[in-house]
This record gives structure tokens, C-alpha cells and sequence, in this order.
């Protein structure tokens, strides 16, 4: 279990870019896809929020998985306080 | 009990009789389920709110509601998390969730008090923005307050069943706010409660919480932090002890990936992404949808309680993820079926009673006319829609038809229940990852920076991966290719990722003494 805890962590590792990466094509992609100066506005507004929030989520997730890939979560705390 | 200096300290839970931990249970429960309440009416009153509160232009409105959706329920929710999560850990839980409930409570209030749009201008909707964002801040630091202080009063073994008191709130808020719109609806008309009706649900909000204040500054203050408060040891910096400490940090971390962001999108999906299914996508009756998901509620609720209480006996994880894995398996079947019993191309229309009411209308500043024809169509089997044509005519090039569409579907009495069943059996998965995640989350962290810790996680699973199901939905929607089901791939794609990680990494033992 804690090869595959660690090897996992790798895959989280590189998920973290790949999500950041797929959020800013399709912030992208949907700003271009705007027509009127309010609207394009309007989805700036909106994808640069969820940018904004999912970039430290992404990176807490690479963080997450170089924790796993270190050996971290091979043996949890058995209380809270530990 | 433990002494210190001349002080005797006593746990709740070890001394005090059976019904003042009722006491604590309900005091806490009664203002989360008030700060939900306050939350979801905002949303389920949002097209009112755009047409009484919002300018006509377009842009304008798009923009303001843009801020009002996003960035309350993504950023102003986790950051309350951490303004009150600190507060909390610094001067103690009681206070930082009477100030959470006042802030919710008059924010809603005041609300209901804006003028409209045509009496004050853009002050009207810059006053919901404002008033939205406060709500937003409130809720982030009530959850995490009333979990903590529930868990810190319980006994090591009832932690579970405790707890899940305070997780029932939040569904009981959607039923509540859900319940006070219909009825106040029907009992104004449908004009009356557009035009000023739509104001007293967010009125009524300031008696719920006078009473919860009230029941509030009746109690004491945790045993655990009051302890922890006499020996000096209080966290000085819960922020940077929470999320600068490694140990800390990689169980906050843990807590969102492993538990809190799958069962944020199972709790999204289940009670507020059905209801918008049935009401867009398969044109349900605007009362039919709510119906069906008030039912839903009713019966599922009380499960959430029997989940938290099993967790107490097998643990929380096993529970939490066998709900993750059952949405993950029949979110689409589930959804298919609301779509084939729907399809009014698949039922008998032979059997059918029609009504034709036409209507025309001039386009304003011009000579063109708007031509509606609307069918009532009533089925043998009880069914009934609406088939609504509407064609412009024009003085110069004659007539353009537009697509025929059907809306406002009332199903037959078995296809109703049926839908009812489907509805209950998403909110008993939502019971299942929900019930037991209180305890789970206050298990995972040490008394003196608990509020923080758990807050910022339970808000980022909830208010941003959940909060964003609708949203991701119509952008997969969206995509060429795509079908009315393509949407539920985020959230079983979410709960699959959420699934795997709390396999693999959650452990299924309890702490059992929290009382560091």
C-alpha cells in the first residue's frame, strides 16, 4: 500500500499542472468566444475567479501529492494532537 | 473534570445530564440551519431579485450577478473560513458563531429592505452585492464554529451521532427556504409576491434569528477551549499553525482531497443539480420540480442522523466513500430516467385533450407582431405540458416560425413518485458523505487550531467544487458532442478523484480523544 500511496503521488503530482493548464485553455477559449465588450468582460470576470481560486487548489494538490511520493501518509497520526 | 489553580473544569459530556447536551445540539443546530436558510433564499429568489433590484440592461445585471454568484460562494466562503476559523481558535467558539449568525441574519434582513432598482439606482444592486458578500463570509466561519463546538461537547463514542445534528441543518435550510417561498407564493399569487411577497422570506429571517441569538448567549462556552483557554494555551497564530505546519498541513490538504471536495459535488448534485435538471432540462412544472425535491428531503433527512450515529461503530470513511462510489456508479442511470420519462415524444399522445389559447402581440417601435399560440395538453395517464409556438410576423417578409417548445410538464402520479424515490436516494448518498464528516474533519485536527482547520477545507470541497456543478455542467454542456448527461461528468469525475485519494490515504480509525 505505501508503494502505491507514494507512486500515486507522482500522479498527483502531475495532475496539478495539467488542471491549471486545461482551466487557462478554456478561460481562453471562452473569452475569444465572446461577442460584445460587456460579455467578454463579464467572462473574464468569471474565469479569472475561477483561476484565481483553482490555481492555489492545483497547487495544493502538487503539494498533496509530493507529501504522498515523500512517504508522508504511510503512517497517520493516531490523534489529533500528534 | 480536572482542576486548575482554584478552578474545577468539568467535561459537558462526562457530567452534564442527557438533555443539556440537547440543549448545546439545538442551540448550535437552530442558527446553522437559520445561516443556510439565509443563504439558499438568496439563490432560490435570484430572477426576482435580478427584475425588483437589478438595471434592464443586460450587461450590467450579467456583471453584477456574476460577482454575486461567484465570487460569494468561491472566495468570500473560504475566506470566511479562515477570518472566523482564526477568530474562533483566538477567543473561543460561542462568540465567533453569535457574530456569524448576526452578521447572516442582518445581512438577510436588510435584503429584504432594499428599494428597487426604479427608486434608488445602481445603489440597489451594489447594496445585494455588498449584503450577498457579507452572507458569504458569515457562512464560511458558522459551520466550522457549530461542528467544533457540538464535537467538543459530545462523548468520545457519540461524536458521530452528535454531530450529525449539525449536518442535517443544511439540507433543513433548503427544505425551509424552499417551503416558505412555495407557501408564501401560493398564498400571495403569483403577481403579488413578484412584485413585494418575494421580500418576506428574507424578513422573516430576523424573528429565526433573534430566537437562535437568544438560545445562543444562554450557553457556555466549549469545555475544550475553555480548558485550553485557562492553561494559556490558546494558539497565538492559528493561521500559521494550521497551514505553516507540516504536520497540520498535510491533514488539511488530506481532508479536501480525500473527503470534503467529493462529498461537496455528491451534496450539489443530489439536491441542487436534480432540481435544475428536472426544471431545465426536462422542463418540469416550476412547483413540480420543487415538489419532488421537498419529498426527496423529507424522507432522506433523518438518515443523515443514522449514518452519523453508525459512524460511531465502523468508523467514518467507509461510509463517506461507499456514498462517493454509489453517485459515481448511478448518477447516470438515474439522470437517463428522468430524461426518458420526460421525452413527450415517447408518450401517447393519441390519448391526449387539447386547448389553444393564441395571443398577438405588436413589437414595440415597430409594425411586426408577435404571434403565441399555447396548447395545454392534458394526457389519459394525468401527464400534462404546455406547447408553446411563437412566431413573428413580419409587415415586409412575412411570417418566421420558431422552434416549437414544451415546458411546464406535470407527471403522472407513479412517474412523480418515481422521480420522488430517485430524489430520495441521491440526498441518502448526500447523508451518507455528509452525516459522518463533521466528526471526521474535528477528529483530524487539535483543539487549539481546529476551527481554522477544519473550516478551510469543508468550504473549499462545499463552496467551490460543489458551488461549481452548475457552472461546469453547462460549460461541458457546452462542448460540440455533448449530451443533456455529459454535464454529470464533473461531478462523478470529482467524486472518482476524491474516491481514490481517501481509499488509499484515509484511515478508517477514530480519534478518540479529541480533548488534547
Amino acid at each position: 500500500m505505501n508503494f502505491l500511496k507514494k507512486f500515486l503521488g507522482l500522479v498527483w503530482m502531475v495532475l496539478g499542472p495539467l488542471t491549471m493548464g486545461f482551466l487557462l485553455i478554456q478561460a481562453f477559449d471562452k473569452v475569444g468566444f465572446a461577442h460584445s465588450d460587456i460579455e467578454r468582460t463579464n467572462t473574464i470576470l468569471q474565469w479569472g475567479i475561477i483561476l484565481f481560486i483553482f490555481f492555489p487548489i492545483s497547487i495544493g494538490l502538487m503539494i498533496f501529492g509530493y507529501y504522498a511520493w515523500k512517504g508522508e501518509y504511510d503512517q497517520l497520526a493516531d490523534h489529533s494532537s500528534d | 473534570m480536572f482542576i486548575l489553580g482554584n478552578q474545577i473544569f468539568l467535561f459537558m459530556s462526562e457530567t452534564l445530564p442527557k438533555n443539556n447536551i440537547f440543549k448545546v445540539i439545538g442551540a448550535s443546530s437552530l442558527g446553522t440551519l437559520i445561516e443556510w436558510y439565509d443563504f439558499y433564499i438568496f439563490g432560490s429568489l435570484a430572477v426576482i431579485i435580478g427584475h425588483q433590484l437589478f438595471p434592464e440592461d443586460a450587461g450590467a445585471s450579467a456583471l453584477i450577478n456574476t460577482l454575486a454568484i461567484f465570487a460569494a460562494g468561491f472566495i468570500v466562503r473560504p475566506f470566511g473560513a479562515l477570518v472566523f476559523g482564526r477568530l474562533g481558535d483566538l477567543i473561543g467558539r460561542k462568540y465567533t458563531f453569535l457574530l456569524t449568525l448576526v452578521l447572516m441574519g442582518g445581512s438577510t434582513f436588510l435584503i429584504g429592505l432594499i428599494p428597487s432598482y426604479q427608486s434608488i439606482g445602481y445603489a440597489a444592486p451594489i447594496l445585494v452585492l455588498i449584503l450577498r458578500l457579507i452572507q458569504g463570509l458569515a457562512l464560511g466561519g458558522e459551520y466550522g464554529g457549530a461542528a467544533t463546538y457540538v464535537a467538543e461537547h459530545a462523548p468520545k463514542n457519540k461524536r458521530g451521532f452528535f454531530t450529525s445534528w449539525i449536518q442535517t441543518t443544511a439540507t433543513l435550510g433548503l427544505f425551509l427556504s424552499l417551503g416558505v417561498i412555495v407557501i408564501t407564493k401560493n398564498v400571495l399569487g403569483v403577481d403579488a409576491f413578484a412584485d413585494w411577497g418575494w421580500r418576506i422570506p428574507f424578513l422573516l429571517s430576523i424573528l429565526l434569528v433573534v430566537v437562535s441569538i437568544y438560545i445562543r448567549m444562554k450557553m457556555h462556552e466549549s469545555p475544550m477551549f475553555s480548558k485550553l483557554k485557562a492553561e494559556g494555551n490558546v494558539s497565538k497564530n492559528p493561521l500559521k499553525e494550521s497551514f505553516n505546519n507540516k504536520a497540520n498541513f498535510k491533514m488539511v490538504l488530506l481532508a479536501l482531497f480525500g473527503a470534503t471536495m467529493g462529498q461537496g459535488v455528491i451534496w450539489y448534485t443530489g439536491q441542487f443539480y436534480a432540481q435544475s435538471f428536472l426544471e431545465n432540462t426536462c422542463k418540469l412544472d416550476f412547483n413540480d420540480s420543487r415538489y419532488i425535491l421537498l419529498w426527496g428531503i423529507a424522507f432522506a433527512t433523518p438518515f443523515f442522523v443514522i449514518f452519523g450515529a453508525w459512524s460511531d461503530r465502523i468508523g467514518r470513511k467507509w461510509i463517506m466513500l461507499s456514498g462517493m462510489l454509489l453517485g459515481i456508479i448511478f448518477y447516470r442511470p438515474i439522470y437517463q430516467i428522468f430524461l426518458d420519462d420526460t421525452d413527450t415524444a415517447k408518450m401517447n399522445l393519441t390519448e391526449a385533450k387539447y386547448g389553444t389559447v393564441h395571443k398577438r402581440e405588436q413589437i414595440d417601435g415597430t409594425q411586426d407582431s408577435l404571434y403565441t399560440a399555447i396548447t395545454h395538453v392534458v394526457l389519459k395517464s394525468g401527464a400534462s405540458f404546455n406547447k408553446v409556438q411563437m412566431d413573428t410576423i413580419s409587415v415586409k417578409s412575412g411570417i418566421h416560425p420558431a422552434k416549437e417548445i414544451i415546458k411546464d410538464k406535470i407527471l403522472p402520479t407513479p412517474i412523480f413518485w418515481k422521480f420522488v424515490g430517485l430524489i430520495f436516494f441521491q440526498i441518502l448518498l448526500v447523508t451518507m458523505v455528509y452525516g459522518p464528516i463533521a466528526a471526521f474533519l474535528v477528529e483530524l485536527f487539535p483543539t487549539k487550531i481546529r476551527y481554522t482547520s477544519m473550516s478551510l477545507p469543508y468550504h473549499i470541497g462545499n463552496g467551490v467544487f460543489g458551488g461549481l456543478v452548475p457552472f461546469v455542467a453547462t460549460l461541458i454542456a457546452s462542448f460540440s458532442g455533448s449530451t443533456p448527461l455529459s454535464g454529470l461528468w464533473y461531478p462523478i469525475g470529482i467524486a472518482t478523484l476524491s474516491f481514490i485519494i481517501g481509499t488509499i490515504y484515509l484511515s478508517n480509525k477514530r480519534d478518540e480523544t479529541i480533548n488534547d
